[in-house]
């Protein structure tokens, strides 16, 4: 009978997260693919700044910080330098959508051959909850007590959508992991998106719709009916590129 | 074979850097550096590096951080206000100990200020720019061939400290045209191992580069660390250039293209009977004290002429036991002190 193990690139210890938050869950399936696709020791990956900050404590490969949202301008840097090795930065929306606009749609415009994991959870959860670019319209956050109102505080913002219309860019995919099957198509969605990096395909991105219980101020089930229900109707799932 | 060339101190800053082993660059156009990054351009994929104009200068020095955690000779250069967008990244670096060199070619300020040379960012560059206890290494050339020496230096500097290292140079210097000479045959110097790079989890541990430390006084020794690798730069590598100081009654302090029209003054001055010498730092952090303290015990009055509203001369300062020697002249904003104004200046100290 085959048993259920921890993936090799996974190191053997306690999560610092939330319980119900989706992180452990997607570096559990990243880790899985690094491992089905051999490629643990030529992988070094950047976290962000933020909720996964210490990803480096749980992954068992080459892991390095960088600013926050300069991420993507990191992993050009190592990319760059190192042709041959599997470069992925992981962020999550304040990283990527907000502070990290920038790099991301410069490194994904110059094609840079790099793969991007991007966990949107709608909220910043490393500072309190605080309203993020990717935040619900009618949400209520630390920084929204009003909800947010798209008068005021914008809307939504897709960035994969936007990532879509660059040439540069090779493969975009929103997954989610509010259930059984929609994992199964989260981890399908990582590899694809690391081995368009592997076949040179220039840059990659899957953006995992995730829970953030604690700050949705909701049980991980409840959280996990909330992604299914409301968020995939403003982040609707599948290949959006390539 | 040594070859003489004629170059701008720009170009000359970039062609030290391809000579010492650098093989990433990364900038973003702004004057008056324009020709470094456009030198680098031409130069650098043939020499079998990397090139990349930057969306922005905050990206040009996180890919930097990138390239030189990979153990890449890596470099970024601007002027003034994209240096001020870099420092956020020399933190983290100083913070992650990388090497690096960045290049400042100072222009005038506050804001946008202009494009003209000036020195109004010594405090920047000397006392840590960033967020953090840290200090980076600074060097002033004063003259084109120097943009050549110093930043060739700088790599070798950079790692063996694993720390950042500026080339403070300004506008003038960047893009006045000189002679230069280097060996054809130069090569890198100061290459080492660097285990700690982040090349993959072959045949070892996986390893990470990283300045946050949440552990209780995880923070407190890494900045222990930091501070007796700052204490061992300073007695190391202190630089200075000491000119007709033996016999001086009056010391001019001065670095970078202000410490070269000084010099000048000087033989103007000895000529006119005026016992006058120079100290001309060349290492701004470390800053040369001993010598300064050294010198104006001796001397009678002490000078120090910058481009600035005066930042070096606080330095001095804190070197001299005597305050009372010191004066300071300066100009801001692209005014440059002439030979002349430093004569006239000094005959009136002397009065």
């Amino acid at each position: 009978m085959p048993k259920f193990e921890k993936p090799r690139s996974m190191k053997d210890v306690a999560t610092h997260y939330c319980p119900g938050c989706g992180h452990g869950l997607i570096h559990r399936l990243l880790c899985e693919v690094i491992d089905d696709l051999g490629v643990r020791e030529t992988t070094v990956s950047v976290a962000p700044v933020g909720c996964a900050v210490l990803a480096y404590d749980y992954w068992d490969f080459d892991t390095m910080e960088a600013p926050h949202g300069r991420t993507p301008a990191v992993a050009t840097g190592l990319k760059r330098v190192m042709p041959d090795k599997l470069v992925f930065t992981y962020q999550g929306d304040g990283d990527l959508a907000a502070i990290g606009t920038s790099e991301i749609i410069h490194a994904g415009n110059r094609g840079e051959n790099i793969s991007v994991i991007f966990v949107n959870n709608g909220v910043y959860g490393m500072t309190g909850g605080q309203m993020a670019p990717t935040t619900l319209k009618g949400q209520t956050t630390a920084t929204s007590p009003h909800t947010r109102r798209v008068e005021k505080e914008g809307y939504p913002l897709k960035i994969t959508e936007m990532m879509a219309v660059l040439d540069g860019v090779a493969y975009l995919e929103r997954t989610s992991v509010d259930s059984y099957a929609n994992i199964i198509k989260t981890k399908k969605a990582i590899e694809k998106c690391f081995r368009a990096q592997l076949e040179g395909k220039g840059f990659s991105m899957v953006e995992i719709l995730s829970p953030c219980p604690t700050y949705w101020g909701m049980s991980p089930v409840e959280s996990m009916e909330r992604i299914r229900n409301e968020v995939v109707k403003e982040y609707p799932l599948g290949v959006i590129k390539g | 074979m040594k070859k003489r060339y004629l170059s701008t101190g720009n170009e000359a800053c970039a062609e030290g850097a391809l000579r010492a082993g650098c093989l990433f660059y990364a900038g973003y156009p702004i004057t008056p550096q324009n020709e470094l990054i456009a030198y680098m351009a031409v130069h650098m994929e043939g020499r079998g590096g990397v090139f990349i104009q930057s969306e922005s200068e905050l990206a040009a020095i996180n890919m930097v951080l990138g390239s030189s955690a990979a153990g890449v000779r890596s470099m970024t250069s601007s002027s003034s206000p994209g240096i001020s967008l870099k420092q956020e990244g020399i933190s983290y670096m100083a913070g992650c100990e990388l090497p690096g060199v960045i290049v400042n070619v100072m222009r005038g300020g506050p804001g946008l200020g202009n494009i003209s040379a000036a020195q109004s960012d010594y405090f920047q560059a000397t006392k840590g720019g960033g967020h953090g206890d840290y200090s980076v290494i600074v060097l002033a050339p004063a003259n084109v061939q120097e943009m050549f020496d110093l930043t060739f230096d700088a790599f070798a500097l950079a790692d063996k400290y694993r720390t950042p290292v500026m080339i403070l140079s300004d506008g003038m210097l960047g893009q006045m045209m000189e002679p230069l000479e280097f060996d054809e045959e130069i090569k890198p110097q100061g290459i080492i191992e660097k285990p700690w790079a982040m090349t993959g989890a072959a045949n070892r541990s996986a390893q990470s580069i990283k300045s946050l430390y949440l552990g209780d006084g995880a923070l407190e020794a890494l900045n222990t660390k930091l501070q007796k690798k700052y204490e061992h730069i300073r007695t190391a590598e202190c630089k200075s250039e000491l000119y007709k100081c033996d016999d001086a009654d009056i010391v001019l302090v001065a670095y970078g293209s202000i410490g070269r029209i000084a010099r000048s003054s000087i033989d103007d001055l000895r000529e006119k009977g005026i016992k006058a010498g120079l100290i001309r730092p060349i290492t701004l952090w470390p800053f040369p004290y001993d010598e300064i303290k050294k010198v104006s015990k001796k001397a009678k009055k002490v000078l120090v002429i910058e481009m600035s509203a005066g930042q070096m001369v606080e330095d001095v300062r804190l070197a001299a036991e005597d305050d009372s020697k010191i004066s300071f002249h300066g100009r801001t904003g692209g005014g440059v002190p002439t030979e002349k104004e430093i004569v006239e200046e000094v005959k009136e100290l002397y009065a």
